[in-house]
């Protein structure tokens, strides 16, 4: 089997064949199984697919986080900077990675700050834990402050004394945001930051993103379902179906030309503008999680599915979109 | 907050006329007070002297007036005002009651968190089968335990009286014994929803230490619920100690109460049950009152 293509020496993030397992009384879910990609510094990686695909338990697995008591990671390799990070002890992964190295912008700002703290304390908690000079709790609030300004939350210093029930949906998210660059992470995890927001607060926030990400150099992992904000803001993009990454390719190509057929499934169900086509939606639905198809798990509901899609797991196999550019596929037709 | 003051207002009126009602119907007390051979002059005398012949309305009007000032009459048994003697009494159990609830926080707090953290752990199942007994066994016989092996067979603790930190000991112990079982559970409870929640799965995210994530971060969420509880026994330890009283002759006011009942000495009674009532009601303020402090949320509305 071929893996991931371009596993360079500079890449900031290498995982491989990342494989985590949710076990239930009503049997195993492999909600990752076998993820391979590596992400480098100031570099955005869509991880895009339908809920269920895995891409949160991606995330989750980074951090060692996968849902307790069920989720284990079962295989695989994390490598951040060179440091393993499958195996690390629970103690060294909160003091060490998580939040000083890897951290997550979570998915709904409505629950994700705890009510009965002041957001100032809130984002001063992991300066506090990581950073040195963090120590003190004064000097904490003050850099907390600096990180509120940062993200843009009107005259910070004051509102760091606020709680959070006093903010708005799209100030919790960017104080949300602070917390996660607070202590300068290599690689953040955005897991659909914007969902639960209107609009409009999700082209701000995008924005921030983006500007956060330009001024720390730090690696982004874009978890999505939403093809528009995935094409607007990352360089390559992961399509994930039933825990694997499908097709991972740099986003225009992806686009121009989607290989995989759910890929381009996926793309005929997205309206673009100036266009009257009829939009086309995957039969089916995803599989359930406790007994995925045999073969590809795609097969069911895909138009070009052969005996040996139903039989034989498809291999990932790496192609040439041009002189430098590489994107890999895991479907039969490619293969 | 004026609602929840005017309710409480409510209720101690309410506690005052079924004082005031039950007096009434637990017979004449004038055939209690005067000597066997008294004529039916003597009997009307005394009832005009102690406005037992005006209209029951008029009888209460006048009973609520004095209760408004703290006089409940004269105990029968002891020359002096009923308040006074219930409010002398009243440090004692208040002392005791204290004891108490920092016992049943004592070992509820770290019960509850733990067999939250280790669910379905050793602690866990400790836990519940400690909920149980606590639910299942009377405070007094608790207390009627501690008696006879620590205090008779060991002799490490004095049986009865108050006195020193010793004394204090064995009747907390009893007294917060029904309470922590309830807290533990309802602290367990709580947390367990706490610890899945988004925020502390936030905190998980950005590398706090779990003992942090735990006993500052979840714990001071789930303490909402807990000071509702803390309220409800706390109020109960003051005003219903009457058995673990009893038993370890503590000189609360619940023993004075039901010393009282034995003796017929209802303006004691009576006393000692509207500063139950009151007590309640002030405990139960203060409670609303904390959950602004615990909760900004509250503070804010």
């Amino acid at each position: 089997m071929v893996t991931s293509a371009s596993s360079s020496n500079e890449s900031l993030l290498e995982v491989q064949d990342l494989k985590t397992h949710l076990f239930l009384k009503r049997g195993v879910v492999r909600a990752v199984d076998g993820v391979s990609f590596d992400l480098a510094g100031g570099e955005t990686l869509g991880l895009i697919g339908e809920s269920g695909s895995g891409k949160t338990m991606t995330g989750l697995s980074l951090l060692g986080l996968p849902p307790k008591p069920a989720g284990r990671i079962v295989a695989g390799s994390i490598r951040l900077g060179g440091t393993e990070l499958v195996g690390m002890g629970e103690e060294e992964l909160a003091a060490d990675v998580r939040g000083s190295r890897i951290a997550m912008i979570s998915q709904d700002p409505m629950t994700s700050l705890n009510p009965v703290f002041t957001v100032g304390s809130q984002v001063a908690a992991p300066i506090r834990a990581h950073v040195a000079d963090g120590n003190s709790r004064g000097a904490a609030l003050d850099m907390a402050v600096r990180e509120l300004d940062r993200v843009r939350v009107p005259s910070a210093s004051a509102r760091a004394r606020d709680y959070p029930h006093q903010f708005s949906g799209g100030m919790r998210q960017r104080v949300v945001a602070a917390m996660a660059i607070a202590c300068q992470p290599e690689v953040l995890i955005a897991d659909e930051p914007t969902s639960a927001l209107d609009v409009t607060i999700q082209v701000q926030l995008m924005d921030l993103i983006e500007r956060i990400q330009g001024d720390t150099g730090a690696g982004l992992l874009f978890i999505t379902h939403d093809l528009g904000v995935a094409a607007s803001l990352c360089h390559r993009i992961a399509v994930m179906y039933a825990g694997r990454i499908v097709e991972l390719a740099e986003v225009e190509a992806l686009y121009r030309d989607p290989r995989h057929p759910y890929s381009q499934g996926l793309l005929a169900s997205v309206p673009r503008l100036g266009q009257r086509k009829r939009l086309t939606s995957i039969p089916g639905n995803p599989p359930n999680p406790l007994s995925l198809p045999t073969g590809c798990a795609f097969h069911p509901r895909c138009p070009h599915a052969t005996e040996q899609c139903r039989n034989e797991a498809p291999p990932e196999v790496t192609l040439n979109d041009g002189d430098t550019l590489s994107r890999r596929v895991a479907c039969w037709l490619e293969a | 907050m004026l609602k929840r003051i005017a309710q409480g207002l409510v209720a101690i009126v309410g506690a005052l006329l079924i004082v005031f009602v039950a007096q009434r119907l637990s017979g004449d007390p004038v055939a209690l007070m005067l000597p066997m051979d008294a004529g039916e002059e003597d009997f009307a005398a005394m009832r005009s002297a102690l406005g037992l012949d005006k209209p029951l309305p008029l009888q209460f009007a006048i009973f609520l007036g004095n209760a408004l000032q703290g006089d409940f009459g004269q105990s029968y048994q002891w020359n002096a005002p009923a308040m006074q003697l219930i409010l002398e009494r009243l440090p004692a159990t208040l002392e005791l009651a204290m004891a108490g609830l920092v016992f049943a926080l004592l070992l509820a707090v770290p019960l509850g968190v733990l067999s939250a953290v280790h669910r379905g752990g050793a602690i866990d199942r400790a836990g519940k089968i400690f909920a149980m007994l606590g639910q299942a066994v009377p405070g007094f016989w608790i207390g009627l335990l501690l008696i006879l092996f620590i205090a008779v067979e060991l002799q490490w603790l004095p049986a009865f009286g108050r006195g020193d930190l010793s004394h204090l000991l064995l009747p907390a112990i009893a007294l917060g014994w029904y309470p922590v079982a309830a807290m533990t559970r309802t602290l367990r409870s709580s947390m367990l929803d706490i610890l899945e929640s988004d925020y502390i799965r936030m905190e998980r995210a950005i590398g706090l230490p779990e003992r942090a994530i735990v006993w500052r971060y979840a714990l001071r969420n789930a303490m909402a619920p807990l000071a509702t509880m803390i309220g409800v026994y706390f109020a109960n330890m003051l005003g219903g100690a009457f058995v673990i009283e009893v038993v370890f002759a503590w000189p609360g006011v619940g023993r004075t109460v039901v010393e009282a009942v034995f003796a017929r000495d209802f303006p004691v009674v009576q006393a000692g049950v509207v500063l139950s009532a009151v007590v309640f009601v002030a405990v139960n303020l203060l409670v609303d009152l904390s959950y602004g402090f615990i909760d900004p949320r509250i503070r804010h509305d």
